[in-house]
């Protein structure tokens, strides 16, 4: 077990430094920082010292080194647009993101396994069917449409939500929650909804398609052949073995909520990570560009490993083969 | 090993079932008319080769057809009650506690997130109501009533730590776990290893004579059902060829068919130079030919065979679907 | 049985062995999907034959008459059969600038797969084929890849090659850039593939023989190996040819697309959607139903693809 978590951990910090180096060669090779910090009277002999003050002369492990250093502090340089320090600004940012993308995690999974779980256990009803057929237009439709067709109906026709912002947000420390008034709750139903759809049409089909190839097994099958009632076998054998590789797959797919987060904010102005990553590229933001890189392949890293590490926790089979090869 | 008491209704009565199957090219029918009977404590063999519909009768005794194949005619009785046609949920009252089923596989059989005296328990907490603690008391007792050793500790164990001699052992306790009066054995060693398979096999004769019970035991190898079975029904092309006592099916079979299984198996001590092979191959669903079946491959053919289908007939000892042994008709049919 | 069936049909023409295939059987029978294939014929048409169908050419700036501007649909108050659909903020015909669009959309969408089809597919036999070395990098880097979302990846590849290039060249390049962002989000299922199917044709004894012989690596490599592997990749190509148009229109939605002097059906979305306040719906709401429709019906086509090629579902 110990074996296990260590060679994990160690793939892990081997991924995050490959994408340290990405990160940090867009951040030193793409443009020029001194040109992208100074104005242009600044005199060659200025520049050329500033350079030197900036350590931007020394050997490139050097430079990667104290990039590494300071990006795990937070510390990702000046913002071009801005003129703020990186850190600062996705701090701000932040919690919107994180508010937003939690939300619609949570809504994807309350939404997707329970219809997925119905459809599974009754696949020729109506209701299956309408299931379904909304899944498709969930998993057909790019992200950023169903938005504007959620703010044509619900805002512009239907005036109930807001179409951009976040509504008004209380200061809790340095976080800014939107949660806590009527008009932030309002402003997250549409975006959250947005931003689900897709993982909650994933989920409802993984959930579906592995419940239907969970019921044809033989454990099923013999399981009715000793009587036991529907309940116990469609829930206390056929949904336990439906969630175990749906919980490790959902969570994958969570991390990708993340990046649809950059769409979803998009569409309706929200001000988190993911609208001011687009910003950045538009600008070319360089410094916020690799430090948004590094942070998402963080997301991403300690996500999987999580995963990992459930996948091993709920299935007993790979639990005990791996002790077994411990000590054998 | 008596003959049943004649005046004791059987156990179980099969009269003249058929299955159907639609399909996209058609209503297939995977057995068509089988008639058989089982008596109390009986074994009976159901012998074929691989989609004689040996399986699928076993799938339907049982109640567990797979749709859309279904139940197109005939009957099935069991305890003088008829049960083909029961609701799904007498059906399920009636399996586990009155008819039990073990599988091939005993690997997929079990599930593999939970321990195998959680599924023991909670089997036998269905069907006898027994609480926690009688439960797995009950669990461990049936764990070493089918031969495993240190139940009172492998009863938390997962059905991944068992070989499978004792996966199968253990699928054994869980289909008696509530005393089933019939218990339907589809394959039940042929997924396991030579050695095991013997065990397993000796393990099946004892307890089915400790519990009285019945058993169909369908498999395709005849030297199981010659240690094992009372009686034996030999099923070809979804129907049955020859039906009768297991040493007489044996030694003098009436059905051509039975004819060329015995030949091809190997006895020890007979000297014999090849196998004797019968050619040709079991006709697809879809491609049935008229009359008998087997004609196209049979040795004895004659000219009845090939326009109309014979019924199960007394010859010998046994009874055998055979034009040879209905000349009366046979003479009438064709003149 | 499919061995027989094909000796007895190998004389038929082609058409008629289609005709009776599998296939097309499941195809029929599902009217979902015919309908789905006509209006996927119907869009790719319009498209295909954009410059004849359209009454204007929204590209020829000089054309554009700001007096035309914001016109409504023609069966509303203001509007004129000039102008079908509505006209927008700078006198455009909605109509033509959607078939233009869908025609890039569907061009950009194509030549992504393409690419990625091409490098993947290269990529996949070199690394499946060399082995040693070659195929951990390859494959290192198509796994770390794979770990993130297509879209994440062609917007980090967009964002350089963007930053890259100085300010006023990057309207020209765009269609270029945006091609390769897209494609360079699908080559990886295509190596993974064709990386698989190569490993296990390598071993089989029709290879060893030929290397024995003599015969030289790249001909195996094309001539057999490469055939073997063609089927799930047209698969591939198929299903992720609608992932390729969702990603563009996404990329022209938020702005580093493709840009608004040849608009694509993701661009003037996001035009229209600054004119959906102040009540000129149509010029959000058809380019979004053009782009909804294509997205849906190629979907669909794809779902039918991948299920009728499934061989466990037969």
């Amino acid at each position: 077990m110990i074996a296990f978590v260590l060679r994990r951990l160690v793939q892990s910090v081997a991924v995050m430094l490959t994408v340290a180096l990405i990160a940090f060669a867009l951040f030193r090779f793409v443009g020029d920082p001194i040109n992208n910090m100074v104005g242009q009277d600044t005199s060659q002999a200025d520049r050329a010292l500033l350079r030197q003050q900036l350590g931007l002369n020394d050997p490139f492990f050097v430079q990667f080194g104290r990039f590494v250093a300071n990006a795990s502090r937070g510390r990702f340089g000046i913002s071009y647009q801005y003129a703020r320090p990186v850190g600062e600004i996705i701090a701000e940012r932040l919690p919107a993101t994180l508010e937003l993308s939690v939300t619609a995690a949570l809504l994807a999974l309350l939404i997707g396994v329970p219809m997925g779980v119905y459809t599974g256990l009754h696949p020729n009803s109506a209701l299956s069917r309408l299931f379904l057929a909304l899944s498709l237009v969930g998993v057909s439709l790019p992200t950023f449409l169903i938005g504007i067709l959620l703010i044509l109906v619900f805002s512009v026709i239907l005036g109930w939500f807001p179409s951009f912002g976040r509504g008004e947000v209380v200061s809790l420390g340095w976080w800014s929650t939107g949660l806590l008034t009527i008009s932030g709750i309002k402003a997250l139903v549409l975006p959250a909804i947005t931003l689900q759809l897709f993982q909650m049409t994933l989920i409802m089909r993984l959930v579906r398609a592995e419940m239907l190839e969970v019921l044809r097994t033989d454990y099923i099958k013999f399981a009715r052949a000793r009587g036991l009632p529907d309940r116990v076998v469609n829930f206390g054998h056929a949904l336990k073995n439906t969630l175990v590789p749906v919980i490790t797959i959902t969570g994958l797919q969570l991390g990708s909520i993340i990046a649809f987060a950059i769409i979803t904010e998009t569409v309706f102005q929200w001000p988190g990570m993911g609208f001011l990553i687009v910003q950045a590229i538009n600008f070319a933001d360089i410094p916020v560009m690799a430090a948004y890189l590094v942070l998402v392949a963080f997301f991403f890293v300690v996500i999987n490993l999580v995963v990992d590490l459930l996948y091993y926790v709920v299935d007993p089979r790979l639990r005990l083969e791996r002790d077994a090869a411990a000590h054998g | 090993m008596a003959e049943p008491l004649p005046n004791r209704r059987p156990l179980l009565e099969v009269e003249h079932l058929r299955i159907e199957i639609p399909t996209r090219r058609g209503v297939l029918a995977a057995i068509d008319d089988v008639s058989f009977s089982i008596g109390e404590g009986e074994v009976l063999g159901l012998v074929g080769e691989s989609g004689a519909g040996k399986s699928i009768t076993g799938s339907a005794i049982i109640g567990l057809l797979e749709p859309p194949s279904h139940v197109a005619g005939g009957r099935i009785v069991f305890g003088g009650y008829r049960i083909d046609n029961r609701s799904p949920g007498e059906m399920r009252r009636i399996r586990g506690k009155e008819i039990g089923a073990i599988f091939q596989d005993p690997l997929t059989s079990l599930n593999p997130l939970y321990t195998v005296g959680q599924q023991l328990a909670e089997t036998v907490r269905v069907h006898l109501g027994l609480d926690r603690g009688a439960a797995r008391r009950r669990a461990i007792a049936l764990l070493q009533e089918v031969g495993i050793p240190a139940a009172a500790e492998r009863v938390d164990h997962y059905p991944h730590q068992f070989s499978g001699g004792m996966r199968q052992r253990v699928v054994i306790a869980l289909a008696l776990a509530a005393n089933p009066r019939l218990v339907i054995a589809d394959e039940p060693t042929t997924a396991l290893d030579v050695s095991i398979q013997a065990q397993i096999i000796a393990l099946l004769k004892r307890l089915t004579r400790e519990h009285a019970m019945a058993v169909l035991l369908v498999t395709h190898d005849m030297g199981v059902i010659a240690e094992t079975a009372d009686r034996v029904a030999v099923m070809y092309a979804g129907r049955i060829a020859e039906i009768g006592p297991v040493h007489e099916v044996v030694k003098n079979p009436q059905h051509p068919y039975t004819a060329g299984l015995m030949g091809a198996i190997p006895a020890i001590g007979a000297r014999r130079d090849r196998l004797l092979q019968i050619d040709g191959a079991m006709p697809r669903l879809a491609a049935m030919p008229g009359g008998c079946p087997f004609h196209p491959r049979c040795p004895e053919v004659f000219a009845p065979c090939r326009s109309a289908r014979p019924e199960l007939k007394p010859a010998g000892r046994s009874e055998a679907a055979c034009w040879l042994h209905d000349r009366a008709t046979a003479g009438a049919v064709h003149g | 049985m499919r061995r027989h069936m094909a000796e007895q049909t190998a004389d038929r023409p082609l058409l008629r062995r289609l005709g009776d295939s599998d296939l097309f059987w499941s195809f029929r029978r599902s009217p979902v999907t015919i309908g789905a294939g006509a209006v996927t014929a119907l869009l790719v048409l319009g498209a295909l034959l954009a410059p004849l169908l359209a009454p204007h050419n929204p590209y020829d700036l000089a054309s554009l008459n700001l007096l035309d501007a914001r016109n409504p649909p023609a069966w509303q108050e203001g509007g004129s059969w000039d102008f079908p659909l509505g006209t927008d903020g700078q006198g455009r015909d909605v109509l033509s600038a959607i078939l233009y669009g869908m025609r890039l959309s569907l061009f950009v969408g194509a030549g992504a797969v393409l690419l990625a089809l091409v490098v993947g597919v290269g990529l996949g036999l070199l690394a499946g084929y060399a082995g040693g070395w070659v195929d951990v990098i390859v494959m290192r880097i198509a796994d770390v890849q794979l770990s993130f979302p297509a879209i994440l990846v062609a917007l980090f590849v967009d964002g350089v090659a963007r930053s890259l290039l100085p300010r006023d060249q990057q309207d020209n390049i765009a269609l270029p850039v945006v091609i390769l962002a897209i494609a360079s989000s699908i080559w990886v299922q295509f190596a993974r593939t064709v990386r698989g199917s190569t490993l296990v044709e390598r071993h089989k004894e029709y290879v060893q023989a030929a290397r024995i012989i003599g015969v030289r690596p790249m001909r195996i490599a094309l001539g057999h190996v490469l055939p073997n592997a063609m089927g799930p990749v047209l698969v591939i190509a198929t299903i992720n040819l609608a992932l390729a148009i969702i990603t563009e229109a996404t990329l022209s939605f938020l702005g580093i697309g493709i840009p608004l002097t040849q608009p694509s059906l993701g661009t003037l979305i996001r035009l229209g959607r600054d004119f959906l306040l102040s009540g000129e719906w149509w010029i959000l709401l058809f380019p979004a139903a053009a782009l909804a429709s294509l997205a849906l019906a190629v979907n669909l086509l794809g779902d039918w693809l991948r299920d009728a090629l499934n061989p466990k579902l037969r």
